[in-house]
């Protein structure tokens, strides 16, 4: 029963590489989203967080009656309300506390009608504190006469990691030049432009329900539930836009378990909200350390060896921070052909603010100081550091001393490519010509590169996804998925697929990825792995779906599925694109047949990689990927200023999937690295912020933006969504060391505690001048 | 309870009558006593900018102003800027260029834009990059804001809007 054809043929189209807009861009951009922050529940009352404001001390006593009277006030809790309700990594932390271990730790909380409410009852608690003396290093920490701070960590002991690899005496005795340096990364925030918000809400069962911004909503239940003493299974996670995320919504942090045990308290929804102030204050940093690192060659350049060893600040409480040697061990044993590796990394409780999961994870401090010695070492031996580098860089199929499967590698094509559209070896040479020359502004360039996981991590013993899809009798496409959105674009990927998989408009494609409940199993928004990981399990689901509507075509137009197509909203015959039916049309003869179907199918997607195992010695990424940065940069080297000019950047991207999202990912990666390298910093003074806002920590703004030219290389990765590699992290990681060794070629200096403030290189460019070298 | 005055003003393009508290800001009148709330809160303290409407005409932090200073004046907030006919361009260059990602800054980033290229129709690149320079965006580097920009104020210096 073949329609009759009057259509004319349907051209195959592709949309992988085409310009996808993100969906939901339209309701944000009227300011119609509905952001967590501007909930309202009925009944919802406010809840709010009495912070300690010191370092370390002992309570000594507690008065909350006042607060209790006041009226308006549902619910006061303190940190008895919590004991033993142990949270984190290593089960360290409460949500509310009955002793002081850092600035930011929750001691009260108020649960009231209105914030104004809220806060006043605050200011009616009464505390009497004993001040502690404190550790606000982890070298002072790591000392036997440092104050203990918890009773089973001896001398602040926290994590500790080690990788080794070769024999390290030999690799040292067959070195002719060696780099050693000591790198002091430092503490920043995520700074989110909407602030950290929970909202949570018991029924009379027993189940929570949480309005959370997490961005891994499925292991955030197992991580949750200790703090309330509850069991996983009884927490439904619901996932709102948010206002960004970056890493810091990979943990659970204390004012999410404080929301849940006031609504259980009072009985109603309770919405905790974080000012500014509070957000930099009690949110997660990227994780501060001290890293020593050695990286020796022979006199052609060849590699011999690295080594680190990285004092990590652990700060008051574990969270994700402190186990960035994780990432820090694969990537100074994985950057560039390094035959020998001996990495150590200890984490030491202090009393500072603790450090969560940040874009970049441990390869941004770990790449500040491997590109760097990359450039120390060319300047050593008197090479071009691209000479240098592409001696060194790695190619397909090689494997990395921790088991990291570089299956598909485009490194030096990337740094080829970078060099040639910057003509980066004749201005080296010119600038480094004219650095000693008089002369105010100074120009430099500077290349850094660098590799991190590409498809997924399995540091979980799944990293996979599941996904629910449907097409209903008007060929709507329904994708339920683990994978979340938090503005990085996964929704206009999902879309993208779809569309190309199954022939519909993108607009005919819903996302249904914001309630646990409904939504299966995803590990969550990290490691670059989204695009990656839901983009396969999105895919694997659509070709099923499509596979049974073939099938469905088949039988009612008796012609072979394996010559049809999905195109245009019609199946069409594959070779010439002759329309043969409409898809809708077809969807519910589907459906009112007489033995009636539906399309629904499931889908499960786990990558091919390795879990990491106790010793974290695997291929534990589905794919890897290398980025090339090279800045261009003018130096005023009277105030130390820094000005970007352009920032150049070859990326293996394995392949594009929506060209509009991966240029602003970069982008907007790119932004956070300057910040890093340039301005931002936490000013901590015993323990205390002493910059908690806009006007002090310092982001990088519109003014600030330098020329960007971005190229993406396409590696073609064999286990990748149409060759795909994940992308977001490595612009984030590249950058500062690239301006880093930029600021060396334009004045002979070098920084190795970041930020590169004006302050730092004015400083560092009169010593040497007065050095006379 | 601070006193409460009772202010009159226009709000897109509406006659408003409302009391509020004499300490009440006008991005808190906004978003919890009228419902707008695609204004955002991100700084409170004129850092931001996530919180720019406009009043009078000019942009200015919502945060930062009072209240019962709206008496008279004419407001317009993101919600405003929409029309029965759909998007105003600036909103819709944003969508277009891929500008918005998680979007939280992005209806103070509009109007201020809106407001710059309202103001210069001939604005360049940099007159843009330094008109937003108080708005602040954690996710986009600024770049896909400048490119939406610039197309708006190349389509109305052309005589195409």
């Amino acid at each position: 029963m073949e329609q009759k054809v009057t259509a004319a043929s349907i051209e195959k189209k592709s949309l992988i590489g085409q310009r996808v807009k993100k969906p939901d861009a339209p309701d944000k951009a009227t300011g119609k989203t509905r952001y967590i922050n501007d909930m309202v529940l009925p009944q919802m009352l406010i809840g709010k967080v009495l912070f300690a404001g010191r370092p370390h001390a002992k309570i000594v006593s507690m008065d909350i009656s006042a607060a209790e009277r006041l009226p308006g006030v549902y619910a006061v809790l303190t940190g008895k309300d919590a004991a033993g309700l142990k949270f984190g990594f290593v089960r360290d932390n409460v949500p509310l506390k009955e002793k002081v271990l850092c600035e930011h730790d929750e001691v009260a909380a108020v649960a009231a009608e209105t914030e104004e409410i809220a806060l006043n009852a605050l200011s009616l608690i009464k505390v009497e504190y004993e001040d502690l003396p404190g550790v606000f290093s982890p070298e002072v920490g790591r000392e036997a006469s440092a104050p203990q701070l918890r009773d089973n960590f001896p001398d602040n002991k926290s994590l500790r990691f080690e990788f080794k690899h070769g024999d390290l005496a030999a690799a040292e005795a067959a070195s002719d030049f060696i780099a050693d340096d000591v790198f002091r990364p430092h503490h920043v925030t995520h700074c989110c432009m909407g602030t950290s918000c929970a909202i949570a809400d018991f029924d009379n069962n027993g189940k929570l329900t949480i309005w959370t911004q997490t961005q891994y909503p499925y292991n955030y239940k197992m991580d949750l539930a200790p703090a309330l003493g509850i069991t996983p299974g009884d927490i439904r996670v619901m996932q709102p836009p948010v206002g960004g995320a970056f890493g810091s919504k990979l943990d659970v942090y204390p004012y999410e378990p404080i929301a849940a045990l006031l609504a259980r308290k009072t009985g109603r929804p309770v919405k905790v909200i974080y000012s500014r102030e509070d957000e930099f204050r009690a949110s997660p940093t990227r994780q501060a350390a001290i890293i020593h690192m050695r990286t020796g060659c022979k006199r052609d350049g060849t590699l011999t060896f690295r080594t680190a060893d990285v004092l990590l600040d652990n700060g008051a409480y574990t969270s994700w921070g402190p186990t960035i040697p994780v990432i820090m061990m694969r990537t100074t044993s994985g950057h560039y052909r390094v035959p020998v590796v001996d990495f150590k990394a200890q984490a030491i409780y202090t009393n500072n603010p603790y450090a969560g999961s940040f874009r970049g994870y441990g390869n941004v401090q770990t790449t500040y100081a491997t590109a760097q010695q990359m450039d120390i070492l060319a300047d050593k031996l008197d090479m071009d550091p691209l000479a240098f580098h592409l001696k060194n860089a790695q190619k397909s199929g090689e494997i990395t001393p921790q088991k990291s499967f570089l299956r598909e590698c485009v490194l030096a094509e990337c740094l080829e490519t970078a060099a040639q559209a910057t003509d980066y070896s004749r201005k080296r040479a010119a600038y480094a010509a004219e650095r000693d020359k008089p002369g105010r502004y100074k120009k430099g360039i500077g290349l850094a590169s660098s590799i991190h996981n590409a498809g997924g991590a399995k540091i979980h013993k799944s990293d996979g996804i599941g996904t629910i899809l449907k097409v209903d009798d008007y060929a709507r496409v329904t994708v339920i998925t683990g994978a979340s959105e938090i503005g990085q674009g996964i929704d206009a990927v999902i879309n993208l697929i779809v569309s190309e998989e199954l022939g519909v408009p993108l607009e005919h494609v819903t996302i249904v990825n914001n309630d646990s409940d409904i939504a299966p199993w995803d590990v969550g928004v990290h490691a670059s792995r989204t695009t990656f990981i839901a983009g396969n399990g999105t895919r694997q689901a659509a070709r099923k779906a499509k596979a049974q509507i073939l099938k469905a075509a088949e039988k009612m137009l008796g012609e072979p599925a394996d010559t049809l197509e999905l195109r245009g909203g019609s199946v069409v015959r594959d070779r010439c694109g002759t329309p043969l039916i409409k898809l809708d049309r077809l969807l519910r003869q589907m459906h009112f047949q007489a033995v009636p179907e539906l399309v629904m199918v499931t889908d499960y997607y786990e990558p091919n990689s390795e879990p990491e195992g106790a010793d974290h010695i695997s291929d534990h990424s589905a794919a890897y990927s290398h980025a090339v940065h090279i800045a261009e940069i003018t130096v005023d080297t009277l105030t130390g200023e820094i000005k970007v000019d352009k920032i150049t950047s070859a990326q293996d991207v394995g392949r594009v999937i929506n060209r509009m999202g991966l240029e602003a990912q970069t982008e907007g990666g790119i932004a956070i690295g300057l910040g890093y390298a340039l301005s931002e910093n936490m000013q901590l003074e015993q323990g205390i912020l002493r910059n908690p806002s806009f006007r002090d920590y310092k982001l990088v703004t519109a003014p600030e933006m330098p020329e960007l030219e971005m190229h993406f290389i396409e590696s073609n990765c064999a286990e990748g969504p149409y060759g795909a590699k994940g992308v977001s992290e490595l612009p984030t990681i590249v950058i500062a060391p690239a301006i880093a060794n930029a600021l060396f070629n334009a004045t002979g200096v070098r920084i190795f505690n970041p930020p590169l403030s004006p302050e730092k290189v004015a400083r560092a460019i009169y010593e040497k001048q007065q050095s006379g070298k | 309870m601070s006193l409460e005055t009772e202010i009159k003003f226009t709000l897109n393009g509406r006659p408003v009558a409302v009391r509020v508290p004499a300490t009440m800001k006008t991005l808190t009148m906004l978003r919890e006593v009228l419902g707008l709330t695609g204004t955002k809160y991100a700084c409170g303290e004129g850092e931001c900018g996530a919180c720019t409407v406009k009043v009078d005409g000019k942009t200015l932090n919502s945060c930062l102003m009072h209240a019962v200073d709206c008496d008279g004046r004419e407001l317009v907030t993101i919600e405003g800027l929409k029309t029965p006919e759909g998007m105003n361009p600036m909103q819709q260059a944003f969508v277009d260029h891929g500008a918005v990602q998680c979007g939280f800054c992005m209806p103070g980033m509009i109007m201020q834009a809106d407001y710059l290229v309202g103001e210069n129709p001939r604005l360049t690149r940099e007159e843009a990059q330094r008109g937003l320079e108080g708005n602040l965006c954690r996710c986009t580097g600024y770049t896909k804001v400048l490119d939406a920009v610039a197309s708006v104020a190349e389509k109305k210096c052309c005589g195409r809007l």
